[in-house]
């Protein structure tokens, strides 16, 4: 990593001074990322991506827009109607809250099915989880901000989730709210935390990524490179696959934002925010169900609300429920079964999520709840003991070029299982 | 990352152009998607359709007696209407183009000799300069008098003394009858 990589004298001239470019070139260019990468590992970028293009449309918005209980509606409608393409850019950022999330989920079920959380990237993990949190609590806030039906009673529901903590709860409420309900000022400070918080989420990004690239990617495989042999510069391989990747996701995305750009929000929302009725049926946005579905499954206010924040809790401590040292699913005959029955369940959840509380609902919603917390806590703990995996391949390289060097690798894995 | 380059069959040094060309191309393509990406971003910042929908006001001016000026808010700025009087307008028709710094006559600035309409926001940089009220200091030419970096206006608005560059300027009006002018 010598300066004289540059040719151009000027950022040679600053590169000695601020090593910017070589910072940069070190781990955006040369990055050795393993070669054997799917598709599924475009989705990290696709994060970071979405969120620039949250960043840069909400910024734009907020120009345009009052959080005032008065005006909120009224200016959201403007910005449809009147602000110089503000129906586009208000679009973009709704529904780009349902791809960013749709990218996370996909990015997380990846770590979960390929081990990417287990030694040495277990904060990585941990940052990650944070993100998601963050992200949750920001979208939360932002759906509140049009002042609609929904916005309203969203914020109604979700503040009072808090009043379930015994003895302080109702104190901790009116702290929230900034009054005795959800009001002008709930809305005020709701939008200065939704302009807030994306920053923090940049900064947990920056950390997450600082931790990705202590050790670089996991892989398919979930096999150490063991040497450059296992790794292909970062640009242009992944550069360009990154690209080509980002050009479907924003195919879609334009296809969503021209199309169908209503089709993951709720019409009632559309409806300015009544204080003196609740509409018939309320459901959070859809990225929120799954929870939604395990809240309502438990018969206790308190232990619902304990509930839904443990399924997210519970994904912090992963990394030491699932004790088998072999990364990727598919070495893993039984675990891969699981992984697969507990994305039908995260599904299912999302589904009963959206449905009444009612009747054969509920009861769906108590199994697949259980199951959720079961997966983790039993049956990942247990997996790791009784499974004998598939033998590994012997490198990264090997197993790229071809099936010959399979073999002989059984019996090390073995080894180093017990 | 290695630079080596390497070169089809048949193609010779001489012909690496081609991918340069392909290169440029691309980049190219990149910089006019992030431009069309940006501009809704930055156009957003214009005056949405609302804002250019109050463009023009009308005005009443039957009320305004000879000697009295009135000020009307259009497009968020200042407006001057003055009903001049007889001295106000032989002095103004009088003045000699040479000692103007924007020479304009004041037939090109009225519609109407005996009514001054005119954007209340000094050329230089921006402040409303007195002398609408009675009482107000109008300046060494007994127009108008700019407080915040002492220019001088004549009767009709002409600048002729301080840092003010131009005029002050005369808005897009018409009357809509003898009473009404619609500004803008």
């Amino acid at each position: 990593m010598s300066a004289d990589k540059f040719s151009n004298p000027v950022v040679r001239w600053i590169d000695h001074r601020l090593p910017i470019f070589s910072f940069m070139d070190h781990e955006l260019n040369e990055y050795p990322t393993p070669k054997n990468l799917n598709y599924f590992w475009n989705f990290g970028s696709l994060a970071g991506i979405s969120l620039v293009i949250m960043i840069a449309t909400g910024i734009v918005l907020a120009m345009s827009y009052t959080p005032h209980v008065d005006y909120a509606f009224e200016s959201v409608e403007r910005i449809m109607r009147d602000v110089n393409h503000g129906w586009l850019i208000r679009y973009i950022h709704m529904n780009g809250a349902s791809f960013f999330f749709i990218v996370v989920f996909i990015h997380i079920f990846r770590g979960l099915y390929y081990g990417s959380y287990k030694a040495p990237r277990e904060l990585l993990w941990i940052l990650g989880v944070l993100i998601l949190l963050l992200m949750m609590a920001t979208a939360f806030m932002g759906y509140v901000l049009p002042w609609g039906q929904m916005s309203f009673w969203g914020a109604t529901v979700i503040t009072n989730l808090f009043s379930a903590i015994p003895f302080i709860g109702d104190s901790i409420v009116t702290l929230l709210w900034g009054g005795f309900s959800v009001d002008n000022p709930t809305l005020n400070r709701f939008f200065a935390l939704h302009y807030l918080m994306p920053f923090l989420i940049v900064g947990v990004v920056i950390l997450h990524l600082v931790a990705l690239h202590r050790f670089g990617s996991n892989n398919p495989i979930g096999i150490d490179v063991s040497g450059p042999q296992d790794t292909v510069p970062f640009h242009p391989y992944y550069t360009i696959k990154d690209f080509f990747g980002l050009s479907i996701f924003l195919s879609l995305f334009a296809a969503a934002i021209f199309f169908f750009p209503n089709f993951m929000g709720h019409p009632d929302n559309y409806i300015p925010a009544n204080p003196m009725q609740t509409p018939a049926h309320i459901v959070p946005e859809w990225y929120f169900l799954p929870f939604y579905a395990i809240l309502r499954a438990v018969p206790d206010k308190l232990g619902g609300v304990l509930a839904m924040f443990g399924a997210i809790a519970v994904l912090f401590v992963l990394p030491w429920l699932d004790r088998s040292p072999i990364r990727s699913g598919n070495f893993r005959p039984l675990f891969k079964i699981f992984f697969w029955v507990f994305v039908v369940d995260c599904v299912a959840l999302g589904y009963l999520g959206g449905m009444p509380a009612e009747g054969i609902y509920v009861v769906l919603s108590r199994v697949a709840t259980a199951w959720y917390f079961l997966h983790f806590l039993v049956i990942l703990p247990l997996l790791s003991v009784i499974e004998t995996p598939k033998p590994l391949p012997q490198s990264l390289s090997k197993s790229v070029l071809g099936g010959a060097a399979m073999a002989g690798a059984a019996s090390a894995v073995k080894e180093k299982v017990r | 990352m290695a630079k080596t380059q390497t070169l089809e069959k048949g193609e010779t040094e001489s012909h690496v152009g081609r991918r340069d060309f392909i290169v440029v191309a691309t980049y190219a393509m990149a910089g006019i998607g992030a431009a069309a990406v940006a501009w809704p971003l930055i156009d957003q910042m214009n005056p949405a359709a609302d804002t250019l929908a109050l463009a023009s006001i009308d005005v009443d001016i039957s009320k305004i007696e000879v000697g009295q000026a009135i000020t009307v808010k259009w497009r968020g700025k200042p407006v001057f209407i003055r009903h001049r009087t007889e001295d106000e307008i032989t002095s103004a028709q009088s003045v000699d183009m040479g000692d103007l710094k924007d020479p304009q006559t004041d037939d090109e600035r009225v519609t109407n000799p005996q009514f001054l309409v005119m954007v209340g926001v000094c050329t230089h940089l921006g402040c409303v300069p007195l002398g609408q009220k009675t009482g107000d200091i109008k300046g060494e030419y007994n127009g108008w008098f700019c407080p915040c970096h002492g220019s001088h206006y004549d009767s009709s608005g002409r600048i002729r003394k301080g840092p003010a560059p131009l005029n002050l300027e005369v808005p897009p009006y018409q009357f809509a009858s003898n009473a009404v002018i619609k500004i803008g």
